[in-house]
């Protein structure tokens, strides 16, 4: 098991070699550069530019440069706003982010996995029919509509919360509905089909016929097991909510990190993007070790070689 | 028995069984209500998607500055002026232009998924056959692309190239279609390759080795459209992913170029309007709901017909 997770988690170093190397290339292949504004600056001046943040040097030379101050933490000065460190414009709005994720996540669990449950046990009844109408409307709708909506109806129109800010929690409401829609709507769905194919089993049967009142069937029994592959779709769940999480920032303008990363695009600040596409992917490579440790850890019947 | 064994081969000679295995899936593809009513949606999406043009009453990029000027100046809302669902703040024929998204959406769906077809059954396909060093280096890469951010991987893409002339190819359509692609195959080559590695031991396929058919025959004679099931349930149901992300980028105004109407631009450009004329973000909104919907039950239902043990699971 040690080595397992060792293992897992050593291999995110070439993950995230991998990604600097492909962004990396990415970002330097086509022309423009971080000076390119709308007034053409002098070309003197960009050389000197170039000169100082070492933009003159050949490519290879400027990744090392990246990397070495890269694996100190440092993510070197941003481009675009030129009198501030990568470092802390992540800083800044790291925090923001993580809170927004987390909050989102949260609700996706303590709403998807209770609705599918409800489904599974009133099989063909309303509850199912309820819970699987809120997983199709969850699939079929982007979270950028759901965020529209939301604003719409609960801002605009009723003016129950208020939004374009992240003072308190009358902010978090909506935009953390709208992260959740989604996950909510695949773990109710996973659940419900894990907890009918529970229900088919032996043990439950057996459980069942020595008398076992139902309640204690379908909490000890049933859901214990159910939710074990549920496990497996909180993965590609996180990996939703982190990489989801700009677009919910820039409908509902949340001050957190989500905002720079097409910006940085755009502009060419190569070093904030490189942080940003480093963060993103350490997120979404980390949570995934994460989530495969810990179902090896609850599922005693999963070993790892 | 002298009578079974020279009959034997002359039934075997047809291909009844795998004629057995369709008619038998779409048997039950018909009993099943919800991936109907997904064939019957994808069906007219299809449809939308290739004459939309032809039912289109005006085109995508129209503007009917008249109809506009005399209804007040802003987006005109349904059936005014002969526009079924109104228009957009330049008069352009909103019914129209989501024919136009339709379009859109449907070359996503196909090309996409023919782009992660071409990487991922080739890589897939070897790592599966020849497994080995072959198989760990191909699968190591795989698990870099699976970590890749995709959403964000497809935005630096789109952005880096989308002043070149590969960014401006087909309305900037094309950079789309492969930088989704090009995050999205692994599904599909791990599927391909856990499929190889299950035929390979199967008696059929040491029988074709043993009368010494090719490396190549097997695989493409043999073991792909025996494993074909899954991987056509795994390319149906991968196809809201890409309408999802393509409608994203619009939406965050990457991708298409103006004037062509993605869905996803469509309700980038109604949302300014939305508190007079919610009709402009409403009626796309509904037209993305309504593809998604339609794969994710027909991918659902065919993963059921196709290989009922799975039934119910994702």
């Amino acid at each position: 098991m040690i080595s397992y997770v060792a293992r897992r988690v050593l291999w995110i170093i070439p993950v995230l070699f991998a990604v600097s190397i492909i962004t990396f290339t990415l970002m330097h292949s086509v022309p423009g550069g971080p000076w390119d504004r709308e007034k053409k600056l002098p070309a003197a001046v960009q050389s000197r530019l170039n000169a100082q943040y070492g933009l003159d040097q050949p490519l290879y030379a400027q990744y090392i440069n990246w990397a070495s101050a890269f694996v100190t933490g440092d993510l070197g000065p941003s481009y675009r706003y030129t009198d501030r460190r990568v470092n802390d414009i992540v800083a800044d709005g790291l925090p923001t982010t993580v809170h927004l994720g987390v909050m989102a996540f949260l609700l996706a669990i303590l709403v998807g996995i209770p609705l599918g449950i409800l489904a599974a046990l009133g099989h063909n009844k309303w509850p199912d029919y309820l819970s699987t109408s809120v997983s199709i409307i969850g699939i079929s709708t982007p979270s950028f509509v759901l965020g529209i909506l939301l604003i719409v109806f609960f801002s605009v129109q009723l003016g129950w919360f208020p939004t374009g800010q992240w003072r308190g929690p009358e902010y978090w409401v909506l935009p953390t509905v709208a992260l959740a829609g989604f996950p909510i709507a695949v773990i109710a769905r996973y659940t419900r089909a894990s907890m009918l194919e529970v229900t088919r089993k032996d043990y439950v049967r057996t459980a069942h016929s020595k008398g076992i009142k139902n309640e204690s069937v379908v909490s000890r029994h049933m859901i214990r097991n159910a939710l074990i592959p549920v496990v497996t779709i909180l993965g590609p769940t996180l990996a939703f909510l982190v990489t989801g999480s700009f677009i919910i920032e820039r409908i509902f303008n949340i001050p957190g990190v989500g905002q720079f990363y097409i910006n940085s695009i755009y502009t060419r600040d190569y070093s904030l993007l490189m942080a940003m596409t480093m963060l993103y992917a350490f997120a979404v490579a980390f949570l995934n070790v994460v989530v495969d440790v810990l179902y090896a850890y609850i599922d005693p019947r999963i070993r790892y070689s | 028995m002298a009578t079974r064994s020279t009959a034997l081969p002359a039934r075997a000679a047809r291909p009844r069984k795998s004629a057995g295995l369709w008619s038998d899936a779409f048997g039950r593809l018909r009993k099943n209500r919800l991936a109907l009513v997904g064939l019957g949606l994808v069906t007219l999406l299809l449809f939308t998607g290739l004459f939309g043009p032809l039912l289109a009453p005006w085109s995508y990029s129209f503007q009917d500055l008249k109809s506009v000027a005399a209804g007040g100046g802003g987006p005109l809302p349904p059936l005014a002026y002969g526009h079924l669902l109104g228009t957009d703040q330049l008069g352009r024929d909103l019914f129209s232009r989501l024919l136009d998204g339709a379009r859109i959406s449907v070359s996503v769906a196909f090309v996409v998924q023919l782009v992660i077809l071409t990487i991922g059954v080739p890589i897939g396909a070897l790592a599966g056959w020849f497994g080995g060093r072959l198989d760990n280096a191909l699968m190591r890469f795989t698990d870099i692309i699976y970590a890749f951010p995709d959403l964000l991987f497809i935005i630096l893409l789109t952005v880096v190239f989308r002043e070149t002339f590969f960014g401006r190819a087909m309305d900037g359509l094309l950079i789309v279609f492969v930088a989704i692609g090009l995050t999205s195959w692994v599904t599909v080559a791990r599927l391909v390759r856990g499929q190889l590695l299950a035929l390979k031991e199967t008696e059929f396929v040491e029988a074709a080795r043993a009368i010494g058919v090719t490396d190549r025959k097997i695989v493409t004679k043999h073991l792909l459209p025996n494993g074909i099931g899954p991987i056509i349930v795994a390319v149906t149901l991968g196809i809201p992913g890409a309408i999802l992300a393509e409608s994203t980028l619009a939406y965050i105004g990457i991708g298409v170029q103006p004037p062509r109407a993605s869905w996803g631009s469509l309700i980038a450009e109604g949302q300014k309007y939305v508190r007079a004329e919610p009709h402009l973000v409403l009626f796309p909104a509904i037209a993305i709901a309504v593809a998604l919907i339609s794969f994710t039950f027909l991918g659902d239902g065919l993963r059921d017909a196709l290989d009922p043990k799975l039934k119910g699971k994702q």
